[in-house]
């Protein structure tokens, strides 16, 4: 019905994974594009909302310990 | 070229009015994972599905040694200790202080719309008054007219009157000459004839009238004394 283009990740099927990213658009203004969503999908769902409540802010700073945990590893 | 046939909005999309906030927020399971992941696991391996995968993830990570106890895993330990007993211990009175503050910045805006409403409403009824005084302004004009129309003709009468009296002079003063005029010689032509009448009488005349008067007044004295 839809073309593989404009299906949504968790719609495709495992062997299209590959053909799928290649689909993807990889210039900066489409990297920056995708950021943004991203970002728009996280802040609506869950900050930009009448009663936020401490999970918006914490998920976000979780992210931040594992991220700087794995970046500093080999430090330890 | 120029699209003067293409629509401007291709869309349906219309910002106003806009769509109120949602509620709440996506519900997340002990603040860090959201709660989706615990639908996606919930077919497959039921109620305790995520739990046990967090469990043996953990396992796995300390066995391997790919998370390292240390000095910071205790200070971590504390710190996450105080959070946690901080959010229990005062969450809900920070999420009251800070729907209060929301409450006071909705609270202001829909003053300011029920003002800017209020003033809106005043302003069509002034308008509504101004149309019916407009209206009046008929009466007010006839009024008027009435009023000149009056001055004309209290000065059409007046000059009227002027002109009556006028001309009335003019014929009395000649009603007047005339009377003085044959009153004059009336006079005149009275004391002309009374001057020729005396003048006519000579003396003699005048001792025998004087002698006629005195023989009948002595006949009428006798005839009174005669009567009595």
């Amino acid at each position: 019905s839809v073309l593989l283009k404009d299906t949504k990740l968790l719609d495709v099927k495992l062997g299209q994974l590959p053909t799928w990213l290649a689909m993807r658009d990889f210039t900066p203004g489409g990297i920056a594009g995708a950021l943004r969503r991203g970002y728009d999908r996280y802040y609506n769902k869950y900050i930009n909302v009448k009663k936020g409540g401490l999970a918006g802010v914490s998920m976000v700073l979780a992210g931040y310990v594992v991220v700087s945990y794995i970046w500093s590893y080999s430090h330890i | 070229v120029l699209h003067s046939t293409r629509l401007l909005h291709t869309s349906q999309q219309c910002s106003a009015p806009v769509p109120p906030l949602p509620e709440k927020g996506g519900e997340v399971r002990h603040g860090l994972i959201p709660e989706e992941f615990f639908q996606f696991l919930y077919p497959k391996t039921g109620v305790t599905g995520p739990y046990m995968l967090g469990t043996g993830l953990l396992l796995y990570l300390l066995s391997k040694e790919i998370y390292v106890v240390n000095h910071e895993t205790v200070a971590s330990a504390c710190i996450l200790a105080v959070i946690i007993y901080a959010v229990k211990k005062f969450g809900s009175d920070v999420a009251a202080f800070a729907d209060k503050l929301n409450e006071e910045k909705v609270a202001s805006a829909l003053a300011v719309k029920n003002e800017a409403i209020k003033d809106l409403e005043t302003a069509i009824e002034q308008e509504k008054k101004e149309q019916w005084r407009a209206e009046g302004h008929s009466f007010l004009f006839d009024a008027k007219r009435n009023n000149v129309a009056m001055l004309l003709e209290t000065n059409y009468r007046e000059r009227l009157m002027t002109v009556y009296s006028e001309v009335k002079k003019r014929l009395d003063y000649q009603v007047a000459m005339q009377n003085l005029k044959r009153q004059k010689e009336q006079d005149h032509m009275i004391q002309w004839v009374e001057k020729s009448v005396v003048q006519s009488i000579t003396p003699q005349q005048q001792k025998e009238s004087i002698a006629k008067c005195i023989l009948d007044l002595k006949a009428l004295s006798r005839s009174a004394q005669a009567a009595a």
